[in-house]
Order: structure tokens, then C-alpha cells, then sequence
């Protein structure tokens, strides 16, 4: 209790007054790799595959145009591609060319999150695919480049210098 | 002493007819007696007819009046995408500090997931020495804590940060606040249970939506006062809160309290998710953008009156509003009649919880003539809820999160309420 206590009041608070009762079940790391698919950007446990722009471009035509434009130019949903320079205007344009900072994180919510109307039906090969031609289409990769586990956390973002935490860790009583 | 000189003997604490909060705390307003313009109707000449048929039985789950049905969340949706958008809490409809769970705020990114409570099941992996998987009957078996808070997008009233005063009502401009009753697992018991590794200073929380919503949250938040919320003003969490669990985390911005809540991934960094870096992040005036601004700000809004009511010609009223800090609790509110030029302090339902929405009440003998009403929150760490001119001074007006002004309304000649920026 003593290494607990420095920890700060209110963590004692909860840790002193209440003991679980142990009902976690072990997990087995088959069974973590199976929940486990977010990307950080060190991109640890992106999964094997690879894709172009070319190939994106395809999926993107067929999957993703209808919400997202020709190009990602936008409308009726958000605009992915674009925007560059425009942060400090009175209507700054937001994409993922012009303001993402992370790479690994388009790829992390594509396969999330799209298509809207059917979220985790892309492969692998497709989701590195469409990554790669959003990034060539914002100018931020070549169009011939090859994105998969080890050159997508690679890719620098425009606009990734421009971020600040606004977050401290709490001074420890 | 006749009613108008009773009036008239009332402490004025402020311009433009503001009173003594003690009017409505001491019994003063019976001096006033009858003074309101809503005066009863006549008392009927017959027993009315309830008075002359049994009533409706008992039934085994209650539901409001219909003659309330008009009391309703307005819903917008993103096109295309019924299930993506946010409904907004008719704040200008609600008393107290509760609101009931029918009429909570709400905000999706790809709709409500039916999820079976025997099948669901939150995992604890990452940087822990045991990866653990626990059921929901498990997490039922865990001691709980029960604690009344608000939870606030933190889009939340963003519209005025238009160049137009948008012309909403209360809840229509700031509705994606709400407080609740929240019950659950404080998740620090869970994390013990899983060992978290000195490494692990975040967290991924993951939600079992098609969005497949995820944030990152700082380990001293999760160890605080963060719990797995099971419960929402007594009964299990609506399905649009989360059931069967949600994150629930004091203070912090609406989007981080994940819903549906299926993993807890323990890292040493953020994981850098789409809603915290492209979306819930600050863009500044000077092209650079902060990340993790996490708790909501010391705000207020004065419900009643408010945006698109009418007053019912001059007289007495009550001022009364609300007024929440994700950093503590409320201090006191100010209130002003002219426009900012005086304010005087409301007074406040007790008990004054900390990050809870805080019911202010403020006496004011409107004349009859154009109005301008302010409210101005303080929290417990002296912040000072800012002039709509102050904050985008400093924040410019291209900023989507965390506006937190001071709300006006204005009384127009003949009682119209409307928005108004001073």
C-alpha cells in the first residue's frame, strides 16, 4: 500500500476501498490478435499485404466515390483530398493531405470504419491500396509507391510538425 | 403594503431589474403574490371529471404524459448517413440537473449497434502481465460507484461561433450537454486485475460500433476516476449511451467516453486514432493545432428564459439556468440584465456537485423594455467562463470544439427571445 499511496489520493481511494472479485478470464494471444487491429504510428501491428495508388484507385471508384467525390474532392461527406495552405485561413479545408499528421492512421480507419455502409469488408491488399492513392492524390506519395507494413509508417505527413499536446500527466503528490 | 409597493421595496442587486437571489430562497416571493401575470383561471364550477372515474392502473414500465410528447431531442443527421450526427437535449424544457435518459444528448458515427449482453465481452490487453477478458455478468459482480455528472460534446455549441447569431433555441445551440446518474466498475479495479506494466501511460478504449470508435486516454485519467458505466439514472445504459458499457470519463470531452465499449489496449503512446488527430483536435489562428484538450471548460446558458420563447409581458420572473466545468465544480454564476454591463450572483440548487451540471436561479422584474440577459459561470479553480470576443480573440473563429462564450439572449419590445452576440 505504501507504493500504491504515492500515487495520488484519489487511485488509494479507489484502490483501498474496493477489490475486484478476480472474474477476468485469461486471454490467450491467439485470442488477442484476433480483437487486437489498431494501427499506432510506429504502424506495429500493421497487417501483411501491399497496394498502390493504382490499385486504390479502383477500390476507391467502386467503393468510396459515391460519399467521398471524384478524387476526394468531398460531398455529400468529408473531402480527403486538398486543402494544403489553407490552416490559417477563415475557412481552413481540412484533409488528409492538408491536415493529418499520421499516415498509419488512415489506413488504421479505413479499415475500421469504411466503406460506411460496410465497415471491415476490405482485404488487406485493398485497404493499403486506397491508403496509397489517397496519399499519391494529395501529393504526399509518388503515385508508383508500394504501401504495406514497412513503408507506410514511413510516410511524413504535410502537415504532422503542426501538432502540440495540450495534455500533462498530473503532478504526483 | 400593496403588491406594486412590495415590488418596489425589492432589493435591485443589478441593472436593468435584476433582484436579490434571496427572493426565491426565503419565502420572499409571497409578498408577490398574485404579482404574476399567469394568474390561475377561475376555479371550476364543477368537480372535475377525474374527480369522478377510477384512473388508469398501474403498469410495469411508466412512460411521460402524451400531453409532453412535444418534449423532444432534435435530431440532425449527416447526409446519406442516417446514423452518423447528433440529437440535442431541449435544455429549455428540462429543470433541475437531471436529464432523463430519453432525452440525453446523443452522437454517432455510424448508428446504434443491437448488442446482446450474453455475448459481449471488454478485453484488457497491451502492456498488462495477464490479458483479461471479462463477461458482463463478471463486471456486474464488481464493486461500483454511483456519481452524478455531465457528459458534453465538444462540438457542443459551436454554432455560435458563426458570424450569424444562429436563431435556435437553448437546446438547439448547446443541447449536446447532459447530466446523469452513471453507475459502474471503477476501471482502475480492472486494470489492477490485469497488472498494467510501468511502460503503459495510455490507453486505446474500442467500441463495438460499425465506427469502430476509439480513443486514447492518458493512464491517470483511467486511474482516477474513470469507470466502466453499466448503469444511467438507475437502469442499465440506454443502447445509444453504449450498453452494455460505455467509458465514462469526469469531465473529459464527450467523444472520449467510448460507447459499446469491446477493448482496453494498454500503450505507452497514443495510438494516434482519426477522432483525436483529424477531428477532435484544435486548429489555431496561427495554423497550428493542439491535440488532447480534454476536459470541457467552465460554461453556463440560461435556459429560461431563452431562444425562440416568448415572454408573457412584464412582471416577475425567474432566471434560471445551467451551469457545468469539467474541472471541478461550480463556484458561482453571475447574472446580467443589461448586456454585461452589471452582473449580479445567482443563487444555486445544492448540493453544487463537481462536474455536474449546476442549477443557477436569478429573480429579475422585467420593465418591459429590449433586454439583454448573460449568465457567467465560475468554477472552483477560478476560471472564468470568457466573452464570446475574448475566446475568439484568442481562438480565432475557425475552431469546431470546446467553445465555451458567455450565451446571450435578447429580450426584444413585446417579449421575442432570440440569440444574440453583445
Amino acid at each position: 500500500m505504501l507504493v500504491v499511496a504515492a500515487l495520488g489520493a484519489a487511485w488509494i481511494q479507489v484502490a483501498a476501498a474496493q477489490e475486484g472479485p478476480g472474474l477476468g478470464v485469461p486471454a490467450t494471444p491467439e485470442q488477442v490478435a484476433g480483437w487486437d487491429d489498431s494501427i499506432g504510428p510506429d504502424g506495429a501491428n500493421l497487417p501483411r499485404g501491399s497496394g498502390t495508388a493504382a490499385a486504390g484507385k479502383i477500390v476507391y471508384e467502386g467503393k468510396c466515390l459515391a460519399c467521398h467525390g471524384v478524387e476526394g474532392a468531398g460531398r455529400p461527406n468529408d473531402q480527403l483530398v486538398g486543402g494544403q495552405g489553407t490552416l490559417k485561413d477563415a475557412a481552413p479545408i481540412r484533409t488528409i493531405g492538408s491536415y493529418w499528421p499520421y499516415a498509419t492512421t488512415v489506413f488504421d480507419y479505413v479499415r475500421r470504419a469504411m466503406p460506411y455502409v460496410a465497415p471491415h469488408s476490405l482485404t488487406a491488399d485493398e485497404t493499403y491500396a486506397v491508403t496509397a492513392y489517397l496519399l499519391a492524390l494529395n501529393g504526399v506519395i509518388a503515385q508508383d509507391a508500394v504501401m504495406d507494413a514497412t513503408s507506410l509508417p514511413k510516410v511524413v505527413m504535410p502537415n504532422r510538425a503542426n501538432f502540440d499536446s495540450a495534455y500533462r500527466e498530473p503532478r504526483r503528490r | 403594503m400593496t403588491k406594486r409597493e412590495a415590488l418596489d421595496s425589492l432589493e435591485q442587486v443589478a441593472g436593468n431589474g435584476l433582484l436579490h437571489r434571496r427572493l426565491f430562497l426565503r419565502g420572499g416571493a409571497g409578498a408577490l403574490a398574485g404579482a404574476t401575470l399567469l394568474s390561475a383561471r377561475a376555479a371550476p364550477p364543477e368537480t372535475p371529471s377525474t374527480m369522478k372515474t377510477p384512473g388508469t392502473p398501474m403498469r410495469a414500465y411508466g412512460e411521460r404524459s402524451p400531453r409532453e410528447a412535444s418534449v423532444q431531442r432534435a435530431v440532425g443527421a449527416t447526409p446519406g448517413a442516417a446514423g452518423t450526427g447528433s440529437s440535442r437535449t431541449p435544455l429549455e424544457s428540462l429543470e433541475g440537473i437531471i436529464t432523463p435518459s430519453s432525452l440525453h444528448f446523443e452522437r454517432h458515427h455510424n448508428g446504434v449497434p443491437d448488442i446482446d449482453p450474453e455475448q459481449h465481452q471488454v478485453l484488457i490487453h497491451g502492456l498488462v502481465e495477464r490479458p483479461l477478458i471479462f463477461s458482463m455478468a463478471a463486471l456486474a459482480r464488481y464493486p461500483m460507484v454511483s456519481r452524478i455528472q455531465f457528459l458534453e460534446c465538444s462540438g457542443n455549441s459551436a454554432g455560435n461561433n458563426n458570424a450569424e447569431a444562429p436563431q435556435q433555441t437553448a437546446g438547439g445551440i448547446h443541447g449536446l450537454v447532459s447530466c446523469s446518474d452513471w453507475a459502474g466498475v471503477p476501471l482502475a479495479v480492472l486494470l489492477d486485475e490485469a497488472g498494467v506494466k510501468p511502460e503503459g501511460k495510455w490507453l486505446l478504449a474500442e467500441g463495438a460500433d460499425a465506427a469502430g470508435m476509439s480513443r486514447s486516454v492518458p493512464m491517470a485519467k483511467a486511474m482516477d476516476d474513470a469507470i466502466l458505466a453499466l448503469y444511467q439514472n438507475g437502469e442499465r445504459i440506454r443502447p445509444e449511451q453504449g450498453y452494455p458499457v460505455r467509458l465514462f470519463l469526469p469531465g473529459y470531452e464527450g467523444n472520449m467516453n467510448v460507447k459499446w465499449l469491446r477493448r482496453i489496449k494498454v500503450t505507452a503512446e497514443p495510438t494516434m486514432t482519426k477522432d483525436e488527430t483529424s477531428k477532435y483536435s484544435d486548429l489555431q489562428p496561427n495554423g497550428r493545432s493542439l491535440l488532447f484538450t480534454f476536459p470541457m471548460e467552465v460554461k453556463s446558458v440560461i435556459t429560461s428564459p431563452s431562444g425562440m420563447q416568448n415572454m408573457q409581458g412584464p412582471g416577475l420572473y425567474q432566471v434560471s439556468g445551467v451551469a457545468w466545468s469539467g474541472f471541478g465544480r461550480i463556484r458561482r454564476v453571475e447574472v446580467s440584465a443589461d448586456g454585461g454591463k452589471t452582473f449580479a450572483e445567482a443563487a444555486l440548487d445544492g448540493p453544487v456537485l463537481p462536474q455536474a451540471l449546476t442549477r443557477f436561479r436569478m429573480p429579475w422584474r422585467w420593465d418591459g423594455a429590449p433586454s439583454v440577459l448573460m449568465s457567467r459561470a465560475v468554477d472552483e479553480t477560478g476560471a472564468v467562463q470568457p466573452t464570446r470576443a475574448a475566446l475568439i480573440a484568442t481562438r480565432g473563429t475557425a475552431f469546431r470544439y470546446h467553445y465555451n462564450a458567455i450565451q446571450s439572449w435578447s429580450v426584444a419590445q413585446g417579449g421575442a427571445v432570440s440569440n444574440f452576440y453583445v
